[in-house]
């Protein structure tokens, strides 16, 4: 039986790959190997470019065809992965796989490294990739991958995540996903879905169905998990979904709203915020496992929301209104201590702690205009990354080196000229893009790595 | 206290949505749809969603950042109450809603904030609590489209619908 009406099931065909649509998401089943090496010329040198301003010097690097088929996609997929940083200047270039490159030549066309590599097989496919430093004249990585066909766009994104670790010092985000918030219809009425995605826009499949207003996807940092927030029964309150076996379950007892879920770093409990009767809103963590509930903040009408752990779980981020308007404020994770850190103009909120712990990023708004940005955990060296009449909502990639964030522009009189989309930026506040989705997207919460 | 599983509540869902429904919550909580009810030659029915509108008014208007009520809306709050006085049968949703300069959590804690100011003042003036439910939709179900001061302004509301 289909889960959707007609209309709706013509729209979904129409505007996601209809594979798991309301069920799991096929997991790995990709086993990598280390190739032995090939004979050296000269060793030597060090392993590893450290480049230390990679914003004024992307490496050029020459990714070759993996052959025809799904090697020349794969190759497609890692060029795209690598060149959407800007930390890479993808050149073209064919370098023959079973010996070394030619380093002379390479070096005279300014290349610092090389990417060979072949896919053979058919149902399951075997794809060999070494990387080469074209300075020091050296393998840096060579590693088979056995896996099905089907899981290709994986294989081809663990490569770019190698030779983003190799050359970068610092681990990559290429395989992993991104849960976002699929927006249809009208500006006053908008449908929304859950929805996942490749982080590059790919394998996009919904796993709501739209009935109910749905907003504000976290991803566990451990698990195949999602919390979101659910309008389902006219009844808003945070869901734990669970991406494999597709079970829904209601998280923690609450009178009022609980919205604004996030997950604890060790991903065993959940913080999340709960409105009162009094007009409030209160901070909760929920304990997963037994989900017994401890009130962190609350004193009656005060807003204390968006609250985020930082990466040792010993603090807390949040927006709170106590002082009058709504600033960004840092606790213990139990809850005490609660001081501001947010002094520009204007209002702060929806703040999220990088994983790598040494800056938060917000966003702001002040004349009716939003910008987002990050600051260190005391306050200091706010940075505005990018403005616009809408931008909020940022999420971290794993590494902590990329934002993804939600960009709304202005609707005029009927709504016209409205659109809702993901926006990616690096946090030194370059390079800029729009994530492809099919249909308005908003709230994005970009996943770990996966494994 | 367990998880509570989602399955039976799961399926309702997706029965229902067969039925090619949409967002039901939204269209009853901003009072877009009640035309439907009215009779063109006698008026609203009594105690119906489009009877409230038409004798009472079914929304109350904020201030930037607010949720003091203004004078007016205390005026159409106590014909709400005068309303359901007069019809005691009927149980009403109150949504808080607000414009979009705001972000979307701080916003649904911000509607929810007006939906209970409304909801106290018509509990003061003699409404069962038991009557009234709220809600908040924050930022994601504006009355007006368009951005500028004018839509703004009215979607800071507070939108009492009959459930």
């Amino acid at each position: 039986m289909s889960l959707f009406p007609d209309s709706e099931a013509e729209f979904l065909k129409a505007h996601f790959s209809r594979r798991s649509l309301l069920g799991g998401v096929a997991a790995g089943g990709i086993m990598a190997t280390p190739l032995s090496a090939l004979a050296q010329q000269s060793g030597g040198g060090a392993a590893e470019i450290t480049v230390a301003n990679a914003h004024q010097a992307p490496i050029p690097i020459v990714i070759s065809n993996f052959g025809p088929g799904i090697g020349n996609q794969m190759s497609e997929v890692i060029s795209a992965d690598l060149g959407n940083t800007g930390l890479f200047r993808v050149m073209s270039g064919d370098i023959p796989t079973g010996i070394q490159p030619d380093f002379s030549a390479l070096k005279a066309r300014g290349v610092r490294a090389v990417i060979a590599g072949s896919a053979t097989g058919q149902g399951s496919v075997r794809v060999e990739m070494r990387l080469w430093d074209v300075l020091v004249r050296q393998q840096l990585q060579g590693t088979a991958y056995t896996a099905s066909e089907g899981n290709w766009r994986r294989i081809a994104h663990k490569i770019a995540d190698v030779i983003y670790q190799r050359l970068l010092g610092e681990a990559g985000y290429f395989d992993t996903r991104i849960a976002y918030i699929a927006r249809t219809g009208p500006r006053h009425h908008q449908t929304t879905r859950l929805a996942l995605m490749d982080q590059d826009g790919a394998n996009a499949h919904i796993l709501t169905d739209g009935r109910w207003l749905t907003l504000e996807p976290r991803f566990s940092p451990v698990g195949p998990q999602i919390a979101f927030l659910s309008y389902a029964e006219n009844r808003p309150r945070v869901y734990v979904y669970d991406i494999d076996s597709g079970q829904r379950n209601i998280l923690g007892s609450f009178e009022g709203i609980s919205y604004a879920p996030r997950f604890s770093p060790q991903g065993d409990s959940i913080i999340l915020s709960v409105t009162t009767r009094s007009g409030g809103s209160d901070i909760y963590v929920v304990d997963l496992a037994s989900q017994r509930r401890r009130r962190l903040t609350g004193s009656s009408s005060v807003i204390d929301t968006s609250p985020c752990f930082s990466p040792d779980g010993r603090q807390i981020v949040f927006n709170s209104d106590r002082g009058g308007s709504p600033q960004l404020y840092i606790m213990s994770a139990d809850g005490g201590g609660a001081r501001r850190i947010s002094y520009g103009s204007g209002h702060y909120g929806s703040p999220v702690w990088s994983p790598r712990g040494d800056i938060i990023a917000f966003t702001r708004i002040h004349q009716g205009r939003f910008s987002l940005g990050v600051m260190n955990p005391d306050g200091t060296g706010e940075r505005i990354l990018t403005e616009g009449f809408t931008v909020e909502s940022p999420s971290f990639a794993p590494n902590g080196r990329v934002l993804t964030f939600c960009r709304q522009s202005a609707a005029g009189v009927g709504g016209s000229g409205f659109s809702s989309n993901l926006g990616v930026i690096d946090i030194a506040g370059f390079n800029e893009r729009t994530l492809p989705t099919s249909t308005g997207a908003s709230d994005p919460a970009w996943s770990p790595l996966r494994r | 206290m367990k998880l509570n599983t989602f399955g039976a509540l799961g399926l309702a869902l997706a029965l229902a949505a067969c039925a090619g429904n949409s967002d039901q919550g939204n269209t009853s909580g901003t009072g877009q749809d009640t035309s439907a009810q009215q009779s063109t030659n006698t008026g609203p029915v009594p105690g119906s969603e489009a009877d409230l509108v038409a004798s009472a008014g079914d929304r109350v208007f904020f201030q930037l950042n607010q949720n003091q009520l203004s004078s007016e809306a205390r005026a159409t709050l106590d014909k709400q109450a005068s309303w359901l006085a007069r019809y005691p049968q009927v149980n009403v949703m109150v949504a808080g809603n607000c414009d979009d300069r705001g972000t979307e959590e701080y916003n649904i804690a911000l509607g929810q904030r007006r939906a209970n100011a409304a909801r106290a003042y018509l509990e003061a003036q003699g409404v069962n609590a038991s009557r009234i439910t709220t809600i908040s939709y924050g930022k994601d179900r504006p009355s007006v489209d368009g951005d500028g001061e004018d839509a703004w302004a009215q979607n800071r509301n507070a939108i009492t619908s009959v459930r």
